[in-house]
């Protein structure tokens, strides 16, 4: 079975962050946290991603983007939602245009709370997200090669 | 060889012909009877020479009734220019017809003795290839034609119909340039070359409009100009030393004679005006205004392959002489500049213009370097140029009667819109440059060859030309088969049947020659440079044979078999990405505001940095002096 | 002579992936030390690909699939014949039909981020194929053969000290070859996004690994070139050849790694001056000479 986890790469979405969580989500490639020592990289597009990681919460205008975004990313796919506004919608979640979370249009994987989330908090998040990432690749395998057995 | 003098004639026939029938459909059938005729009577000439060994040959050596009449010819040719330049007020181009007329004319009957050689008319390898691409492409534009001219009228309402004048011009000026290669003679040559000239300037003025007016008297006395020069050359060899035969004039400069000097530089300065090269390339630029017929004819088969021939023919007595650096330098310069210039450029038919003109650049550049081995890269550069840019022509032609517009910006996705027409294009582009197709094998020995002469400058120009060529067809290719965006409108392919079997052999022809290129190196273009040079080195040697043949197959096997590889595999279609706001399809994303706007995508052009406007002027200026300056070398070096 | 040719050549098609990799590899692990990283292990790019190949297949177009393995096929029949011995300039030849390619499977899709990133890998080919040209030129005025085999078994003591200048050149070029920051701007490696992943953006999965695989062909087969400068019929050319591809290799992280991205009008002005007068003067100067 092929390890797929050694190479999560990263699609980070803003959606309507103060720009806390973003700036501590570059701070984890940074030298002082270096996040590439896991092979992680943050592309900036959906066709190369793995994990899918968003800022803030979810209002009226991004939802669809945010479900665009989600779409275009080959299977497996995790979702990372880092911190509390992406997470539940935080201290905006009753502001006229927010839906809530990242759960209100895409199903997460993993919840990376804190205001702002701290890059140690936030490279866990997505170690954890790395497991689900492998363990559904495998599952995918393993489904596939029972249905090869059935049918021969 | 009587089949001969039946070429030159017969077209000259037809030509009355179409002009007094007044009847459509009269006209295209004789028309489509005439163009087989001619391709049948070249193939039976070709057969013909074939049997006999594929020797050179010389006939009609006592013609003194055909001098005659040429000399007639020549001032009927006189008046009609002059008529027009009175009419259209011109005035000062009449001089330019007038003055050679009467110089040859006081040269003839003034019983100058002449050495008329073994014959008027020769046949041998290059002309022979010249008959051979005037009367395939020549005929199969012809064929095209009849398909095309109906469906310009029918667009183009405001234009007179005078279809009839039209055929007449292209019977006549095919007729002109079986004469015009076939010839030994200079008297001759020169009197089929203005023929051309005129056939050139009056399709070009077809349409009567005023830019078409404009356009074609540029034509006009930028080729007049080359023919005066041609005249006065054929003068002054004549005068001085009797002769007045391609071969002898060649025979001289080969032996380093200072008599051949100055006849041959102002010969190949003719050349250069015909072939278009700068300074004197806006008159082809300014053809584009004429219906795609008369382009197509006048750029790849026919107008400016004469400049190439003479050029070639001369060749070998330009070889290490000043005549020949200048040449080369100013081929070489073309090259360059007009295919930067043809970046700028998204009118379809003016990118086929510039890159005309720049592929003759360095055409001219091989036969002015006159190696063995840049004349045998030059014949191919002209075989693969004719072919590729005559299909490219008609199908710009025909596209735009589909679309509308010869914008290469409306042709985005034309694959999907009409795919027949896309496809020709694209093998006609790749002709132009890609890898296995004989433009770049003669790319490779053009630049060796010049390497060897060492001829710095040449290198240079030929190595950054070919970035620039590149870029403008590839640029071009990509806009074809990009996934379109225009599919909301529907487009009908209105394309003739003619047209299409014209489009169709031309693209069976390209991909034939790709294939079957190293074969038709051995058979007939290493003999025509024994014919010429009269040694017989194989330009290609065995290694890049192989190497050549294995890329072709590689090149074609390839995408077929990924091709095939790729539409079986199980694959999940996204959409493209557009920050993830592309609402539904590919071609539509919303915008700040909120509201749906339609994607464009357009191609870079730099026009501003690297337009026409920009360049033309400083380069013309630039190779105007190098011309001027290496002429007054020349001349006052033999004269001082 | 022949046999030796099939051999190179047949290693090249089998080991070039896996040199190309790991020096790519390599190249990450000092980049991220020269930013005092720690950055990823060695073989990362490997695991990238394998990641790559064993997620689903998606794709904007079909036809792009078909465009980018005619590309990568190409790029190999490049490095095949350069290692076989044949014809310099001919490969360079298959090398822009292979590059001309990549441009099709990128505006293919018609997509913005892809096609822009496609004008400007065309504008980076028209950057470097000057100088591409004339290393061809500057070897065979030295060598007097565009023969790759006789070029480099020749008795000379080192074509690099005959063409120092076309040296430059290509060195400078490789930059644009091998997308380093200055010259990174149709697409670039991770870190360093540019118009999202510039040619790039629309392959996922397969389609990318394709590209990457590629790549690392097309590194191998221009840090041969490299090398092509150095040796000669000695054994130990081939030593100081390897040192010297390295060191260019080197040089062009170090350059990666201490340079901003330009815009593609100054590339190109800054790419052909270089050409010009490193590579030009000193064609005018081997011409004199012979």
């Amino acid at each position: 079975m092929a390890k797929i986890k050694k190479s999560p790469w990263v699609l980070h979405y803003d959606g309507s962050s103060c720009n806390g969580c973003d700036i501590e989500v570059l701070a984890c490639l940074t030298p002082v946290y270096d996040a590439e020592r896991l092979g992680i990289i943050n592309t900036g597009d959906p066709m190369q991603a793995d994990i899918f990681l968003i800022t803030g919460g979810i209002n009226s205008q991004n939802a669809a983007t945010v479900k665009q975004l989600y779409d275009q990313m080959p299977r497996p796919k995790v979702v990372v939602a880092v911190g509390v506004c992406a997470c539940t919608g935080g201290v905006f979640k009753d502001c006229y245009n927010i839906q809530g979370g990242v759960d209100t249009v895409i199903p997460v994987d993993v919840y990376v709370p804190g205001c702002a989330a701290r890059p140690q908090a936030i490279i866990d998040g997505i170690a954890q997200g790395i497991e689900i990432f492998q363990k559904r690749w495998d599952e995918h395998h393993e489904l596939k090669k029972n249905k090869g057995e059935v049918s021969k | 060889m009587q089949v001969i003098p039946f070429l030159i004639i017969f077209p000259f026939v037809v030509s009355l012909l179409m002009y007094v029938t007044r009847v459509n459909k009269v006209r295209n059938a004789i028309a489509y009877i005439s163009a087989v005729i001619i391709m049948i009577a070249t193939g039976v000439l070709f057969a013909q020479w074939g049997m006999g060994g594929f020797k050179e040959i010389l006939v009609y050596q006592e013609t003194a009734l055909y001098d005659h009449v040429i000399l007639g010819a020549e001032w009927v040719l006189m008046l009609l220019v002059t008529v027009l330049s009175f009419k259209y007020r011109k005035y000062w181009v009449s001089l330019l017809s007038i003055l050679p007329t009467i110089l040859l004319t006081w040269f003839e009957l003034s019983g100058v003795q002449l050495n008329e050689g073994a014959g008027h008319i020769r046949v041998d390898h290059l002309s022979m290839l010249m008959c051979l691409i005037v009367g395939v492409i020549g005929g199969l534009i012809v064929v095209y034609a009849v398909g095309y001219m109906h469906g310009y009228h029918h667009h183009h309402t405001d234009i007179p119909d005078r279809r009839y004048y039209f055929f007449a011009l292209l019977f006549l000026f095919l007729g002109a340039m079986y004469g015009f290669v076939l010839s030994e003679n200079l008297l001759w040559i020169d009197f089929f070359w203005e023929l051309t000239s005129i056939c050139s300037f009056l399709l070009i003025g077809y349409t009567k409009e005023p830019i078409a007016i404009t356009n074609c008297f540029r034509a006009l006395w930028m080729n007049l100009l080359g023919g005066c020069a041609l005249a006065i050359g054929i003068v002054y060899l004549g005068l001085t030393s009797g002769e007045v035969t391609m071969t002898a004039l060649v025979d001289m400069g080969v032996a380093g004679k200072t008599l051949a000097v100055i006849p041959v530089a102002l010969i190949a300065f003719a050349a250069l005006t015909k072939a278009a090269q700068l300074p004197f390339s806006t008159w082809l630029i300014g053809a584009m205004v004429a219906p795609t017929p008369s382009s197509a004819l006048l750029h790849s088969a026919t107008m400016v392959k004469a400049g190439i021939y003479i050029l070639f023919r001369l060749s070998p007595a330009m070889r290490g002489t000043t005549t020949g650096s200048m040449i080369a330098l100013v081929g070489g310069f073309t090259f360059l500049v007009t295919s930067i210039m043809a970046i700028a450029q998204s009118d379809g038919k003016k990118v086929l213009a510039f890159s005309t003109i720049s592929n003759l650049g360095l055409m001219v550049a091989c036969a002015g370097v006159g190696t063995e081995e840049t004349i045998w890269a030059g014949v191919f550069l002209m075989l693969f140029h004719a072919i590729s840019k005559s299909l490219l022509f008609q199908d710009v032609g025909a596209t735009e009667n589909a679309l509308h517009s010869r914008d290469i910006e409306d042709m985005h996705g034309l694959l999907y819109i009409l795919p027949r027409l896309a496809i020709f294009m694209f093998i006609g582009i790749a002709g132009m440059f890609l890898a296995p197709f004989g433009m770049l094998i003669s790319k490779w020995a053009a630049l060796k060859a010049s390497v060897d002469e060492g001829n710095i400058l040449l290198v240079i120009f030929i190595c950054f030309g070919s970035a620039t060529t590149s870029f403008y067809w590839t640029k071009w290719m990509g806009k074809i088969i990009s996934a379109s965006h225009l599919r909301e409108k529907t487009f009908k392919d209105i394309t003739k049947k003619n047209e299409v079997i014209s489009l169709g052999i031309h693209a069976v022809l390209m991909v034939a020659l790709c294939v079957l290129f190293p074969l038709l190196s051995k058979i007939y273009v290493t003999p025509l440079i024994n014919e010429m040079f009269g040694t017989g080195e194989n330009v290609l040697n065995d290694a890049i044979l192989y190497m050549l043949v294995i890329i072709i197959v590689i090149v074609f096997a390839v995408p077929g078999i990924s091709f095939l590889y790729a539409k079986n595999m199980k694959v999940n279609t996204k959409l493209s990405y557009m920050n993830g706001v592309n609402t539904g399809d590919n071609r539509k994303f919303t915008d700040a505001m909120g509201e749906e706007k339609t994607l464009w995508l357009s191609n870079f052009y730099f026009h501003k940095v690297i337009g026409q406007r920009k360049l033309m002027i400083p380069s013309q200026i630039f190779s105007l002096a190098v011309i001027v300056i290496m002429l007054c070398m020349i001349i006052g070096g033999v004269l001082a | 002579m022949i046999y030796k040719g099939i051999i190179f050549a047949i290693a090249y098609v089998l080991l070039a992936p896996f040199v190309g990799g790991f020096l790519e590899g390599v190249d990450r692990k000092i980049s991220a030390r020269m930013q005092r990283r720690v950055g990823p292990p060695v073989l990362q790019p490997f695991y990238d690909v394998r990641k790559l190949l064993n997620k689903q297949t998606i794709s904007v177009m079909t036809a792009q699939t078909f465009l980018l393995m005619t590309y990568m096929v190409l790029m190999i029949l490049t490095g095949f014949m350069f290692f076989y011995g044949t014809d310099i300039l001919m490969c360079f030849f298959v090398m822009s039909t292979g590059a001309t390619f990549l441009y099709f499977a990128s505006v293919v899709t018609s997509s913005p981020y892809s096609s822009i990133g496609a004008q400007r890998e065309l504008i980076q080919m028209m950057a470097y194929e000057p100088a591409v040209l004339l290393s061809c030129v500057g070897f065979y005025l030295a060598a007097g053969t565009f023969q790759v085999a006789e070029i480099a078994g020749g008795d000379h003591l080192s074509y690099f000290l005959q063409l120092p200048g076309f040296f430059v050149a290509f060195v400078f070029i490789l930059t644009i070859k091998m997308r380093k920051s200055p010259f990174d701007i149709s697409t670039s490696h991770h870190a360093h996004q540019e118009l999202i992943k510039g040619v790039t953006t629309e392959m996922g999965s397969k389609n990318l690994a394709i590209f990457q695989i590629t790549e690392w062909y097309e590194n191998v087969f221009l840090m041969g070139v490299v090398g092509l400068f150095f040796v000669n019929s000695n054994v130990y050319s081939v030593i100081v050849a390897i040192v010297a591809i390295l060191l260019v290799y080197f040089l062009e992280i170090l350059i990666d790694n201490s340079s901003a991205r330009m815009k593609w009008a100054d590339m190109l002005k800054l790419s052909w001056v270089v050409t010009l007068f490193s590579a030009g003067v000193n064609l005018i100067i081997l011409m004199v000479i012979r």
